[in-house]
């Protein structure tokens, strides 16, 4: 499980609930039979009374979710990702969403991450679709760290929130005193000739990667790690839009609606940038190791470096004036 | 059931019957049908047996109704202005632009409404919730949910039903507003729900079926299902869709209906 400086997020996700049902007892939890899958058993150990499982049932549970919130609770729900949101969106939609309640969903094994699975588990529209709720608080943490901390983050909001949640292993990327916002993206590294936004485990990992690879051919990217896609931290898009002048998105799940749709968006209305959005392109999954799908979806270090030397050679061309 | 308290409740009935032709006569569009179907069991349930609050905040520990079928929430509304949650005049203002009285109950428009509905059956699971939290806290207050027959064509009312028996949850009492219609015509025609009380007893529930338009039928289930220890009770009500409006009573398109004003004063004063 934990390898150096690799930690399971699901045990980051179950050990950080725990901590926060110990401070509050209206945090509750609820599983639609994936509890061995989100980890949550250790939670049910701790506080049998505080976990309901509604088995294979995501439209009941998410509004389950809702009524308990409407009871005073904080009710963190989850399923893989395709389920907690495909499946269940009206449920979430109206009763917590329209309903003004209070229910933090989960949808777990983002992407490509389902690996063996397959198409029929893959969420890669779940952000996008998500991104249509009013006032929904969308994000993807990408390391256990900033897991932890946006886990608490997301209990104090106000409001529902939809978090994309990596279940294996993942490198810690920050420190641990590290202090996170939702809303409020995080520049991992700075750099001066583009920017790369990342979002989630995998593609924050091969965007620093690929940060690394293009220093040594000279050309200097910013990664930005933009765990909240909504709502978008419009202000830094713009800041390293005027910085960089070439905007490159990663993100395990379509580039319809997701990530990259929400930076084109700002961009395009208050900072017109080259932009390349990386990410499934309009495609359903297919079963696969996750090194596969990464290979055959092009979620990889050199689609990312060779996307930065095609925009600065669109760059370049388009600051030459006559 | 004392005669004196029958006709106190029934007399109630009629007042908040001839307020809900009143309320969308005015507008002169709406869910009349549905609404009048369930004044028996609104008016019972809330005159009699829940303990609601007044109070802002609401007190916790109180009696919860969720109408699952959202789209009756007109005569709740009339029952709600008449306990005193909000103005009588407000009636007027039924799914006028900006009002706080929606279509579909929103608990977050109307004072005294526990939880929104209107896509249909999310309700239940959203009952299910607030029972759920009421075991938690160790609240002995009962949540009541009232679901429609069309409505019982969603999969997510037997995702509930099932769940609510494994829960245990003795402290929900449901009611099937069994008006034998939906949109497109007789539920046994369209969409066959039958056999409903044997539905619910397989999924582990405590059924009684009843009239649901008698106030002692109702008084008599009522009180046995408050005594169930283990599983959730469902009383199924034999109704009438659009009962007590002349030009509603019966009809296959009282579902939502366009009537003026005048018709509506017309029903109301045939009702008395």
């Amino acid at each position: 499980m934990n390898n150096n400086n690799n930690i399971e997020m699901r045990a980051v996700y179950a050990q950080t609930l725990i901590k926060l049902a110990e401070e509050d007892d209206r945090i509750v939890l609820l599983e639609a039979d994936l509890m061995k899958a989100t980890g949550t058993t250790v939670f049910k150990n701790k506080f049998p009374d505080r976990i309901f499982n509604v088995g294979v049932a995501e439209a009941n549970m998410v509004g389950i979710a809702a009524g308990l919130s409407a009871g005073g609770k904080i009710p963190f729900a989850a399923s893989f990702g395709c389920f907690a949101t495909r499946r269940a969106y009206d449920q979430f939609f109206i009763s917590a969403n329209y309903a003004q309640q209070n229910v933090k969903l989960v949808g777990t094994d983002p992407g490509i991450s389902a690996a063996f699975n397959g198409g029929t588990h893959m969420p890669f529209e779940d952000a996008g679709i998500m991104r249509n709720i009013p006032k929904l608080v969308v994000f993807e943490p990408c390391d256990p760290v900033s897991l932890g901390k946006l886990v608490i983050q997301s209990a104090k909001h106000k409001g529902s929130t939809y978090m994309r949640l990596h279940r294996k292993a993942a490198r810690v990327l920050y420190p641990e005193n590290e202090e996170f916002e939702l809303g409020k993206g995080k520049v991992l590294v700075d750099g001066t000739d583009v920017t790369i936004i990342a979002t989630g485990v995998i593609m924050v990992n091969e965007a620093l990667a690929a940060q690394e690879l293009l220093v040594k051919e000279g050309i200097s990217a910013a990664v930005i790690d933009m765990h909240t896609i909504k709502p978008i931290d419009t202000e830094l898009v713009s800041r390293y839009a005027k910085k960089t002048g070439a905007i490159i998105t990663c993100e395990n799940h379509q580039i319809i609606n997701g990530l990259g749709s929400a930076v084109a968006e700002t961009l395009s209305e208050n900072y017109p940038t080259l932009m390349k959005r990386i990410g499934i392109n309009d495609e359903f999954g297919e079963v696969g190791t996750q090194d596969y799908l990464q290979g055959r979806f092009l979620l990889t270090i050199e689609n990312i470096t060779n996307s930065a030397k095609e925009l600065l050679k669109k760059k370049k061309a388009s600051s030459i004036k006559i | 059931m004392e005669d004196i308290e029958l006709k106190k409740l029934e007399e109630k009935a009629n007042e908040i019957r001839k307020m809900t032709i009143d309320e969308i006569g005015f507008l002169g569009v709406g869910h009349i049908g549905g609404a009048l179907s369930v004044v028996e069991v609104l008016t019972v349930l809330n005159y009699k047996y829940m303990d609601i609050s007044l109070s802002t905040p609401k007190k916790k520990d109180r009696d919860k109704l969720v109408l699952s079928k959202g789209h009756a929430g007109p005569a709740l509304y009339c029952i709600l202005a008449d306990i005193g949650f909000f103005p009588k005049e407000w009636l007027h203002t039924l799914n006028k632009g900006g009002t706080n009285l929606p279509s579909h109950c929103d608990m977050n428009r109307t004072p005294g409404i526990d939880m929104t509905t209107g896509s249909l059956g999310q309700g239940i699971s959203s009952a299910i919730g607030l029972a759920l939290a009421n075991k938690i806290d160790k609240i002995e207050k009962k949540v009541y949910l009232i679901i429609g027959d069309g409505e019982s064509n969603e999969g997510q009312i037997w995702e509930g039903a099932m769940a609510a028996a494994h829960f245990k949850l003795n402290n929900l009492i449901a009611f099937t507003d069994y008006n034998k219609m939906q949109i497109d015509g007789y539920v046994h025609e369209t969409m066959n729900i039958e056999d409903l009380n044997s539905k619910w007893v397989a999924f582990g529930w405590f059924v009684q079926r009843i009239n649901g338009h008698n106030f002692r039928e109702l008084e008599m289930a009522i009180d046995r299902a408050k005594e169930e220890k283990c599983r959730p009770s469902m009383i199924i009500l034999d109704t009438v869709k659009g009962k007590g409006a002349f030009f509603a009573e019966g009809r296959l398109d009282n579902h939502n209906m366009n009537f003026n004003y005048d018709t509506a004063k017309e029903a109301c004063r045939i009702l008395g």
